[in-house]
C-alpha cells in the first residue's frame, strides 16, 4: 500500500506564491465589502470614532469604499472628558478636512442628566459610564448600525464576536445567542429598536494596522509617536498627568519619553517607553515587542479574566 | 497645539514587506483529540505567544492545577468555555510566519455543535482533521469530514496525533491513513494531506520529528504554508453581486453611478461585454474604480466600483455576469442545507426569506428530499422535519428569481443563508446544487 506524502511543493505553487495578492489587500478589500454591506444593508448607520488609530483606519476604508462620494454615515464620537487632547483636535480636523458629519456626546452630559455615580478612588474610569452615552446617542438618531474599530486579535470576548454583531434593544451582547455568521452573508436584519455593532476590521492584527496606515501614508496623531511627557507611575503604569487623575502617596510623578499605542480614555490607558518617533520605527518596536497591546497600555482589562465580556453583555462596543 | 507627523513617500516605498498572503484554516476535532494544544502549539512554536498571554495561561494553568502549562488555555474566550474546558463557539486566533498570515478558525467538535463547525468551515480554505492515534478513524472524523467536504474546502490535512502514545509506530500511522483514504473515497476532498504529529511534543507540527524518522513528509506547519489557495477560486465565471450604487450627486460629479461590489468569481476589464441578472439587460463595462481611481481590471474577491457605458436600472441585489458564462437563473432551488436554528424545526411550507450574494427573497420550502446521516452517510427517506444540526437536501422556491452556480463549482455564487422572518435570526446553511 502506499501512501501519498508531499514532499516539496511544485514549482507552479512556487510561481503562483509571486503572484499572490498581498494580505492587506486582502484585509482592505474584505473590509470594505463590509463597510458597503452597512450602507447596503441599514438606513441609519454611524461610524464610531475616537481619533485612535484603528478608527482611523476605519475613515480610510469608508472614503475608499464609497469614493468618488462622501461616507454616507456620520462619524460619532462619545466623549468621555478625559480623552487626549492631541485625538480630539485630530478627530475635529479630519472630519472637517474630508466633509463628514461629525456627531460628539459627552458621558459628563449623562452624568448630569442622569445622576450617574461616577467610580470614585484609585483607578477611577469614565469607561464603563460611556455605555450609557453611547445607547442614549443611539436612540437619539435612532442608529440601526454602528461601526466600530475592535478587532479580534486585542482580547479574548472579542476573538469570539461576528462581525454583524447584534445587540438588543438594551444594547446588550449575548455571547451564547449570536447569529451564526457563514460566508461573506451578513445578516444584518434587526426590529425597530435593535441595533447592530459592525467590526469591519476584525481579522486585522495591530501590526496589520499600522503597515495599512503606513500604506496608505495616514497622519497620526502625535501621542503615538515617542515625546517627553510628565507621567504618575502607578503600579508599573505610566500615565498621562492630568488632573483628571489624582495622584494618591504611593504615585511618583515622572518625567519619561514615551508614546502611546491606544489612545483611550487617560484614567486608564497607559504610556509605554519608548524612543520610536516614526511609524517604521513604531512598527519594528512592535514587531519585536512580546507583550499585547491591551495587555501592556489597558488597565480596565486587567481587572478580572472575563472584563471584557462583562462590558460588552452590558452594551459595550 | 496639535503636532502631526507626516511620512515622506520615500519612506513608504522603503518600507518593504515580503510578498505575504493570508490562509483560514479551521481545526476540527474534540478537545480529547488535542485540537486546541495543536493550535497552541503552532502558535507556540512559531512564536507568536505574546510574554502576557504566556503568563497569563501560566497563571490559569496553576489555579487550575493541571500541572504543565495547558496550551490549550490560548483558545478558550468565553467565561463558560473556560469553566467546561470547552470551545463552544468559533474562535478565531492570529498568527504569522515569514511566508504568510494565518487566520485560525477553532470550532467546537462534539455533534452538538454541528453548525458551529459548518459556520468556521463556510470561509476556510483549509482543515486540518485531528484523528487520535490510539482511536484511529471514529464517528466524529467521519463527520468532521463529510462538513469540509459539504462546504467545499479545497484542502485537507488529516493530523494522526498522539503519535508518542502508540510509540511513534509507522504501522499504526499507515493502518489509520488507510482506513481515512477509504473514507475520503466516499467524498469530495480534491487535496489531502496525512501527517503524523503529537501536538504536545510538537512532532511534526514546526519542526520534524526525531522520533518519526521513517515520516519524510512536510510537517503541518509546511504544508500550511504552501497549500496554493490563489489556484482554488474560480477564475473563470465573472461574478459581481451589486452591494450598493454610489451617486455622489455633486456639480462635478452629476451623473456618476457606480456600482459598488466584489469580485465573486472571474475577472472584470474595461470593454467587457456583461448582462444584469435577473433583468438580463446587456451592457458593456466603461470603468473600474478603486478608491476612486480607475483600475484596468478587478479579479476575484476585490472590492470594486463598475461603471457601465448605458443607463440602465442596477440596484443592490442585482448581479452583474460575464457575457462568456451565465450563472443559472430559477426560482426553483435545489441544496444541501445545514439547519441551525434551536427553537423551530424545518419542515416543507415553512416561508423563510433566503439571501443570496446581496440579494434577498422570499422562499417557500417545497420538498425535504431526504435527510442525510452525517455520521454514517446514509440517506434517510420520509423525513418531515428538520432538527438543530440536521442535513438535508431540500427543494425550495424563491419569489424572485436567483442568478446562482453550483456550490461545488463556485463557493461565492453557490452560497445561501435562510433568516427567519420574525425572529431575524439566521437559520440555515444552503449549498446549491
Amino acid at each position: 500500500m502506499s501512501i501519498s506524502v508531499k514532499e516539496v511543493s511544485d514549482i507552479s505553487d512556487q510561481e503562483a506564491r509571486r503572484s499572490a495578492p498581498d494580505y492587506l489587500d486582502q484585509l482592505e478589500a474584505e473590509a470594505i465589502y463590509i463597510m458597503r454591506e452597512v450602507a447596503g444593508q441599514f438606513e441609519r448607520p454611524a461610524l464610531l470614532f475616537s481619533g485612535g488609530k484603528d478608527s482611523i483606519t476605519l475613515v480610510r476604508l469608508a472614503q475608499k469604499a464609497f469614493a468618488p462620494g462622501k461616507i454616507p454615515f456620520p462619524l460619532v464620537h462619545v466623549d468621555t472628558g478625559h480623552n487626549f487632547i492631541e485625538a480630539i483636535n485630530y478627530r475635529d480636523e479630519l472630519a472637517e478636512k474630508i466633509g463628514a458629519k461629525l456627531v460628539v456626546r459627552y458621558v459628563e452630559d449623562t452624568i448630569k442628566a442622569k445622576g450617574l455615580k461616577e467610580q470614585t478612588g484609585k483607578n477611577a474610569s469614565r469607561n464603563w459610564l460611556q455605555t450609557f452615552t453611547l445607547l442614549d446617542t443611539i436612540e437619539e438618531f435612532e442608529f440601526d448600525a454602528c461601526i466600530g474599530g475592535a478587532r479580534r486579535d486585542e482580547e479574548k470576548a472579542r476573538a469570539k464576536e461576528r462581525i454583524f454583531s447584534f445587540r438588543d434593544e438594551f444594547g446588550q451582547w449575548d455571547p451564547k445567542r449570536q447569529r451564526p455568521e457563514l460566508w461573506n452573508l451578513f445578516n444584518g436584519r434587526i426590529h425597530k429598536g435593535e441595533n447592530v455593532r459592525v467590526f469591519p476590521i476584525s481579522n486585522w492584527t495591530e501590526l496589520d494596522v499600522w503597515a495599512y496606515l503606513k500604506r496608505e501614508n495616514i497622519t497620526l496623531p502625535s501621542i503615538y509617536f515617542a515625546h517627553e511627557r510628565e507621567l504618575i507611575l502607578r503600579d508599573g503604569k505610566l500615565l498621562n498627568n492630568t488632573p483628571v487623575i489624582e495622584p494618591d502617596e504611593y504615585d511618583q510623578i515622572v518625567k519619561r519619553q514615551v508614546r502611546f499605542r491606544t489612545v483611550g480614555d487617560m484614567t486608564c490607558t497607559a504610556a509605554v517607553e519608548s524612543s520610536a518617533a516614526t511609524l517604521d520605527e513604531v512598527i519594528a518596536e512592535i514587531t519585536v515587542s512580546r507583550i499585547s497591546e491591551r495587555g501592556e497600555t489597558r488597565i480596565d482589562d486587567q481587572q478580572t479574566e472575563a472584563a471584557m465580556e462583562d462590558r460588552k453583555k452590558g452594551g459595550y462596543f | 497645539m496639535t503636532i502631526y507627523i507626516t511620512f515622506s513617500h520615500s519612506l513608504i516605498q522603503s518600507f518593504k514587506i515580503n510578498k505575504v498572503d493570508l490562509l483560514r484554516f479551521i481545526t476540527a476535532g474534540s478537545v480529547d483529540d488535542g485540537k486546541s494544544t495543536l493550535i497552541g502549539r503552532l502558535l507556540y512554536d512559531t512564536k507568536n505567544i505574546l510574554a502576557d498571554q504566556m503568563e497569563a495561561i501560566e497563571r490559569a494553568s496553576k489555579s487550575r492545577n493541571v500541572g504543565e502549562i495547558d496550551l490549550a488555555l490560548l483558545t478558550d474566550g468565553l467565561r463558560s468555555e473556560r469553566e467546561q474546558g470547552i470551545t463552544i463557539d468559533v474562535a478565531y486566533k492570529y498568527f504569522q510566519t515569514p511566508n504568510r498570515k494565518f487566520i485560525s478558525i477553532d470550532a467546537p467538535g462534539h455533534i452538538q455543535y454541528t453548525r458551529n463547525m459548518v459556520t468556521g468551515a463556510s470561509n476556510a480554505d483549509l482543515a486540518i482533521i485531528l484523528v487520535d492515534a490510539r482511536h484511529g478513524v471514529v464517528e466524529q472524523t467521519r463527520r468532521h469530514s463529510l462538513i469540509a467536504s459539504m462546504l467545499g474546502i479545497p484542502h485537507v490535512i488529516v493530523a494522526i496525533n498522539k503519535m508518542d502514545l502508540v510509540g511513534n509506530s509507522e504501522d499504526a500511522f499507515l493502518e489509520i491513513a488507510k482506513s481515512y483514504q477509504e473514507l475520503a473515497s466516499k467524498l469530495n476532498i480534491k487535496d489531502l494531506t496525512l501527517i503524523p504529529v503529537s501536538a504536545l511534543n510538537g512532532d511534526n507540527i514546526v519542526d520534524r520529528s526525531v522520533n518519526m524518522p521513517w515520516y519524510t513528509g512536510e510537517t503541518l506547519l509546511s504544508v500550511l504554508e504552501n497549500v496554493n489557495v490563489l489556484k482554488d477560486q474560480n477564475q473563470e465565471d465573472g461574478r459581481f453581486s451589486v452591494q450598493y450604487v454610489i451617486r455622489p450627486q455633486t456639480d462635478e460629479l452629476h451623473d456618476y453611478r457606480g456600482y459598488a461590489g466584489r469580485v465573486q468569481s472571474g475577472t472584470f476589464k474595461k470593454g467587457d461585454l456583461v448582462k444584469i441578472l435577473p433583468s438580463e439587460t446587456e451592457s458593456k463595462i466603461a470603468k473600474i474604480e478603486f478608491g476612486g481611481n480607475e483600475i484596468e481590471e478587478a479579479s476575484v474577491l476585490e472590492s470594486v466600483t463598475i461603471l457601465l457605458e448605458d443607463d440602465v436600472d442596477i440596484s443592490r441585489g442585482d448581479t452583474i455576469v460575464s457575457l462568456s458564462s451565465s450563472p443559472i437563473v430559477s426560482q426553483d432551488i435545489e441544496a444541501l442545507i445545514c439547519w441551525m436554528d434551536d427553537k423551530k424545526t424545518l419542515k416543507a411550507g415553512n416561508k423563510y426569506v433566503l439571501q443570496h450574494g446581496t440579494a434577498r427573497s422570499r422562499c417557500s420550502i417545497r420538498d425535504i428530499e431526504y435527510q442525510i446521516d452525517i455520521n454514517s452517510y446514509e440517506k434517510l427517506d420520509e423525513v418531515d422535519s428538520l432538527k438543530l444540526n440536521d442535513v438535508a437536501r431540500i427543494i425550495l422556491r424563491t419569489a424572485q428569481p436567483i442568478a446562482y452556480d453550483p456550490y461545488q463549482k463556485n463557493r461565492a455564487n453557490g452560497a445561501a443563508i435562510l433568516i427567519d422572518e420574525t425572529s431575524n435570526v439566521t437559520v440555515g446553511a444552503c449549498m446549491i446544487e
